[in-house]
């Protein structure tokens, strides 16, 4: 294990493994509900992959969570045995899968982020951090390359599917601001050499969609405002929903081994 | 009906170095997409392959009679594969 | 079975002697245990029953997602969220498999679709039942792939090439499925007494059905006696249902479940077990479509299918612009 710098406390980086691994285990949740309902057998093949990859990644950041917090919790009491507002993911995260475009649009947003963070992570102080992000990093080049190239293919397809993945762009386009905003937490973590502070993010990832939207012929909103909350606990509604299902077993049969 | 996607035949080259080696088709609207499919669904994914897809309309044929493909499923994914299961002598062959 | 009740267009199987030359020489091929591959002579009968048994063996892998899948966002743990996943993940890519197998006989995957979704085209009596507790996903993994396994085995000898390499592919990957419901089926059979009553009750309502999977008896048909002759089925329905029983029976004992047969007892004369037929009226209600999920599953492929048009035709819209641009 990398030592635990002495700089930075034990607490925000705990909580900085709850956001990294929040965010997976609830999008590979959104995700892994398409299985079984795609709009073709390739494509529900490919999206499962995507949800493995998600909930591996949850396994490594909860699992370095519990480990930090020290109090014998592992990654699955931590997915299974929180309520809502102890969760830390984004919002955009949480959004319904809506159709397809929504779907892959969203996945697209994030995939841009997060391979830049997982990039950035990589070359963390703590090399707990970094080993994990090293091994996301490979898988999540190939999400953003699957997600960017359906997003031109269907901006650039019919004009039904045009303007529906114009319609996914701006109504997630507001949920895309919170993967910016820094807290305490991120300037503990900057400065510890951890993480990257968030906002230094954002002129490469809005490069990249620039490029991508160019190419698939959407618009980008020009709305600055920025739904926010996820990271330290308020969430949409969605999320006590999501938690109703992802946790039942574990709350309905408390104590219970699987 | 019309909009049916193309179908593809797939080879692949596994990290063994033999030669390409075809294991399925599948359907995909161009060349590029039919790759990336066809690793998604015919290799979940291993490192280290080399796909190559050909259009089955393109493809000229004698009277084949191939020999059935085998199929290496990831490494990564250690539950895909039966032994991660550990099923007591007791209950017989499964 | 997967594919049940096939039907072949047969009146009876003919003898050698009273087939053409043409036929001859192919049934010859098949006795002798050759494959026979898509451009090759076939008699129209062998292609129209092959089309129908894997359209149909397709069908009910990705019907079959379905009842697993109503449990993949319920999973109670990240590794068997992860493993359930991938196993339904398997059954898309199975039907992937064996979609292309048919598409060789000269049929689209979208004119199968189509039958599936008008349903003139079956799938299996089994997807049809509800899975109403997580012990269900362990039960059908260990009764339902158990089931299909015993008929996918053998297939993997079936005479025609490309049904044949699915065959071999798709038994690969199944036993990892079997296993992981047998899994399942340990924990919840050695843990609370609420899961053991789960565990019970799971295979209380899945122990029938699973027997109807092979179809009624079909000794007498003469369906069955020419897909024998044609090699694309391999044992009669009475054969695989025995066998299946004799297989799963100690397994349920290791598990101290209570397979829900009182007149189950081992007949040492025959060397396998006596048990009660599955009521067969109720299978073919199921067929007819009325079985607890049939509206349900029908529906949910009808739904995906609709829902994703726009997808398929928006890509196929830029691959063909896109190729236009390259080529001009």
């Amino acid at each position: 294990m990398g030592a635990l710098e002495a700089s930075v406390d034990r607490a925000s980086l705990f909580e900085f493994a709850l956001r990294m691994g929040d965010n997976t285990l609830i999008l590979g949740h959104r995700v892994s509900e398409w299985c079984g309902h795609s709009p073709v057998l390739e494509e529900d093949i490919a999206l499962a992959n995507t949800a493995l990859d998600l909930i591996g990644q949850t396994q490594m950041w909860l699992g370095l969570g519990g480990e930090i917090e020290g109090k014998g919790r592992t990654a699955d009491s931590l997915a299974y045995l929180r309520d809502a507002a102890a969760f830390r993911n984004l919002l955009l995260v949480e959004r319904p899968n809506g159709d397809f475009g929504q779907t892959l649009m969203r996945q697209f947003l994030f995939d841009a982020w997060h391979l830049d963070m997982l990039k950035a992570l990589e070359r963390s102080a703590d090399s707990r951090v970094a080993e994990i992000a090293a091994k996301a990093g490979r898988e999540v080049a190939y999400h953003l390359e699957r997600s960017s190239d359906l997003v031109i293919r269907l901006g650039d397809g019919t004009d039904e599917s045009h303007r529906r993945m114009q319609a996914a762009l701006d109504d997630l386009w507001p949920y895309t601001g919170e993967m910016f905003l820094a807290d305490a937490v991120d300037a503990a973590m900057a400065e510890a050499g951890i993480a990257p502070d968030p906002a230094s993010l954002k002129p490469h990832w809005q490069a990249v969609i620039g490029e991508v939207m160019g190419e698939a012929t959407l618009t980008v909103p020009d709305s600055g405002y920025s739904h926010k909350g996820g990271k330290r606990g308020v969430h949409t509604e969605h999320l006590g929903y999501i938690l109703a299902d992802l946790q039942f077993l574990q709350r309905a049969y408390p104590g219970a081994k699987w | 009906m019309s909009s049916q996607w193309p179908l593809w035949e797939i080879f692949i080259r596994g990290q063994h170095g033999l030669n390409h080696r075809h294991v399925g088709s599948l359907h995909a609207p161009d060349a590029e997409m039919a790759i990336r499919n066809a690793r998604d669904v015919y290799t979940r994914r291993n490192e280290g392959v080399s796909i190559w897809v050909v259009k089955s309309a393109d493809i000229t044929a004698s009277s084949p009679s191939d020999k059935g493909p085998l199929f290496e499923p990831s490494n990564s994914k250690v539950y895909r594969h039966p032994t991660f299961f550990d099923i007591p002598e007791e209950v017989g062959h499964m | 079975m997967y594919a049940q009740m096939v039907k072949t267009d047969a009146k009876g199987v003919k003898t050698l002697e009273e087939m053409s030359p043409e036929e001859r020489a192919f049934q010859e091929r098949v006795d002798r245990g050759e494959k026979i591959e898509p451009k090759e002579w076939m008699p129209e009968g062998y292609r129209k029953t092959l089309v129908r048994q894997i359209g149909q063996h397709a069908h009910s892998e990705i019907v079959g997602q379905l009842p697993e899948g109503n449990w993949i966002t319920r999973a109670p743990t990240l590794e068997r969220k992860a493993i359930l996943l991938a196993k339904v993940q398997d059954e898309a890519g199975h039907g992937l498999y064996l979609y292309c197998a048919a598409e060789t006989l000269g049929v689209s995957r979208d004119e199968l679709m189509e039958k599936l979704h008008n349903g003139s085209m079956k799938y299996s009596s089994i997807f049809n039942y509800p899975t109403l507790n997580w012990a269900d996903i362990g039960a059908v993994g260990w009764l339902v792939d158990g089931a299909a396994i015993m008929n996918q085995v053998p297939l993997q000898r079936t005479s025609f090439g490309p049904y044949s390499r699915a065959m071999i592919r798709i038994c690969k990957e199944e036993s990892f499925h079997q296993r992981q419901g047998y899994d399942i089926m340990m924990k919840m059979a050695k843990g609370t007494p609420e899961q053991r009553a789960m565990a019970q009750d799971a295979l209380n309502r899945f122990w029938y059905p699973s027997l109807m999977m092979f179809g009624p008896s079909d000794k007498d048909s003469v369906h069955s006696a020419q897909s024998i002759a044609w090699k694309i089925k391999i044992n009669t329905n009475d054969e695989l249902r025995q066998k299946f029983v004799d297989q799963t029976v100690p397994q349920a004992e290791y598990l101290g479940l209570t397979i829900p047969d009182d007149n189950l007892r081992w007949n040492e004369e025959k060397g396998g077990y006596d048990f009660s037929e599955p009521d067969w009226s109720e299978f073919f209600e199921v067929i007819a479509g009325n079985g607890p999920c049939n509206k349900e599953r029908l529906g949910a492929r009808v739904k995906a299918w609709e829902d994703g048009a726009w997808f398929r035709e928006g890509l196929m819209a830029h691959a063909e612009k896109h190729g236009k641009r390259q080529a001009a």
